[in-house]
């Protein structure tokens, strides 16, 4: 085991309360090759992630956070006190917060082929010499999960005493359960689905196809002509955008309002809804790498674990041994609450104890992201439950 | 815990797979798993109701009743328990049919509309009933379907179910020897034990 880090947050002065505070990544390295759904090898990598709290003496308090599409290992608390925002979790993750680091040891990494540290298309590749770019191998949930497991070996943890996670983290979570169910004490999975609906994979081949056709491309080997195809990543970011929204929370929140009083009967931007759009999408195409968003969208579509049990989701699921809770949103119809119910009526048809709730929010599929009363007392009840089973007690 | 509730707590035997329909809190399912070993999931509707049953490690299923059971299989649990709902159900009748198709054996309890509290306010005063086990103004009621321990046993007499135990409560308590021998006319919850012959 390599260096074992305890808590790696600091507490720094006028830090909004609630927070972890200043938090520093580590890297892990690992040098056992990982063999993947696809039929490569990756002969080694590196995994990035943060930890908030404290691993208690018996490791048995250990929580990991598993990251949608385009999240990243900075889900709570601040890299600088000159950052703007916190993690990208920040609002469940924290001292007297839903995953109350006060009892758990948060666990947060950035997957393989992420862009934000893990090995991925924007690493070193060893046998060739220069970046993987469009020759990183394609990764699965069942992959990630697998490196997973590798991360939490590292760490010596045994069994997580929660694996949580929204949208594409919801289905690590549920592979999780499938491939380990001995390693997972508790399983949270929050706006998500059991496979991608034809309409999900629609949207993310507009998506994949407005990078692979911007002449940025390259066939994904921009980095050798010194670009990125921004213009493409945008496009992508702008299509997915609208589907974490829902109609009336854009409607609420731009309404057909416009930037200036007149119509200018052009094509720049008019309406506010189109500058919001805009500006998501190019803060996106150059914090985010391109052949990245490829391989993740294509880690949603192929996710079907009833395709591997005869179509049969509840037989799928039959290996997981802990209990669940299930959450879905109102208005979330990328990953509609119909999609969990179909989870959770498979969990309940392979006799698992489950636990469903579809909160009312107007905020679509972003709401798993967001503060909601409801949505807090429910993943509380459920955290302090988990730690009442476990017997974990506050550690500061 | 409530009257009607420590009775089906009697009822349900040792180590039963059952279905709370509407199990608010889950303090019957808590209690159940807790002492008898009882395995199974309680529907509610209620946000406060489900996060207190996620609290108490209850396995709880946020579910509309008027959807009906279609996502249980047949024969599937021991029994169901629905404990003062049908009253407030678009198809009280067609949630029996549902319940004894998951389950061996149902148990219900309802307001029972005849009881004579309830006589006199209507009879005597001319108002719609409002008691302790129907608390609501006649126009914010979620209860639409009301009935009594006559039209119950009616009911299933003519869907051919067989009664296997029926019993009363009045207010706090079980049913006073009153209650007993005019069921229809003193007891204010009624109690079913049924199954399809």
């Amino acid at each position: 085991m390599l260096s074992m880090p305890d808590s790696d947050t600091l507490a720094f002065a006028d830090q909004p309360t609630g927070s972890v505070g200043l938090v520093t990544p580590h890297i892990a390295q690992f040098d056992t090759p990982l063999a993947l759904a696809c039929g490569k090898v990756l002969p080694e990598y590196e995994l990035i992630y943060e930890t908030y709290g404290t691993l208690n003496a018996e490791r048995s308090n250990a929580v990991l956070i598993c990251h949608a599409l385009s999240g990243h290992h900075h889900a709570a608390g601040y890299h600088s006190r000159d950052d703007r925002k916190p993690g990208w979790w920040d609002s469940h993750i924290g001292p007297g917060k839903s995953i109350d680091t006060n009892r758990f040891f948060v666990v947060s990494l950035n997957n393989l082929g992420g862009c934000h540290g893990s090995t991925g298309p924007v690493s070193h590749n060893p046998e060739s010499g220069r970046q993987w770019g469009p020759d990183f191998p394609m990764v699965t949930v069942s992959d990630w999960v697998a490196s997973q497991a590798r991360l939490a070996d590292h760490l010596g943890i045994e069994r997580w005493a929660a694996a949580i996670g929204g949208s594409l983290g919801g289905m690590q979570v549920l592979q999780w359960t499938i491939t380990y169910p001995e390693r997972v004490a508790n399983a949270v999975v929050i706006a998500a689905t059991p496979r991608l609906s034809a309409q999900n994979i629609a949207f993310n081949e507009v998506a994949r196809q407005a990078i692979r056709s911007d002449p940025e491309f390259f066939g994904g080997w921009y980095a050798d002509h010194d670009t990125v195809p921004k213009r493409g990543l945008k496009l992508a970011r702008m299509v997915g955008h609208i589907t974490y929204l829902s109609e009336d929370a854009m409607g609420s929140k731009f309404g057909r309002d416009l930037r200036s009083d007149d119509l200018n009967f052009g094509f720049d931007v008019e309406f506010q809804v189109e500058s919001y759009l805009r500006y998501q999408g190019d803060a996106f195409s150059t914090a985010f790498d391109a052949n990245t968003y490829l391989l993740m969208t294509k880690a949603l579509d192929y996710f079907d674990p009833a395709a591997l049990a005869d179509g049969d989701l509840a037989k799928a699921l039959a290996p997981a041994q802990c209990p669940f809770l299930i959450v879905s949103f109102t208005t979330d119809w990328r990953f509609p609450p119909a999609r969990s119910r179909e989870l959770v009526d498979a969990l309940i048809r392979a006799g698992k104890s489950v636990s469903y709730a579809n909160i009312e929010s107007p905020h679509g599929h972003d709401a798993f992201l967001l503060p909601e009363p409801r949505y807090q007392a429910l993943f509380s009840a459920f955290m302090n439950r988990t730690a009442r089973e476990l017997g974990l007690e506050e550690i500061r | 815990m409530r009257a009607d509730l420590e009775l089906i707590y009697d009822w349900v035997p040792q180590g039963a797979h059952v279905l709370d329909l509407a199990c608010g809190d889950g303090a019957l399912l808590e209690s159940l798993a807790r002492d008898k070993g009882v395995t199974g999931y309680g529907l509610e509707i209620d946000p406060e109701g489900i996060t207190s049953c996620v609290a108490r490690g209850v396995s709880v299923i946020e579910h509309n009743l008027d959807d009906g059971l279609a996502s249980f299989c047949d024969h599937s649990y021991d029994q169901v328990i629905m404990t003062q709902a049908l009253q407030a159900l678009r198809r009280p009748d067609k949630m029996l049919d549902e319940m004894l198709r998951v389950a061996e054996e149902g148990i219900i309890t309802f307001p029972n509309f005849a009881y004579w509290r309830h006589r006199v306010y209507l009879g005597l005063r001319g108002y719609m009933p409002v008691s302790k086990s129907l608390p609501h103004a006649w126009y914010d009621t979620p209860n639409i379907h009301l009935s009594t321990f006559n039209d119950f046993e009616h009911l299933c007499r003519e869907k051919g179910l067989v009664i296997v135990d029926r019993a009363v409560g009045v207010g706090e308590r079980r049913g006073h020897w009153t209650s007993k021998w005019w069921p229809n006319l003193f007891g204010e919850i009624a109690i079913f034990r049924v199954r399809r012959r």
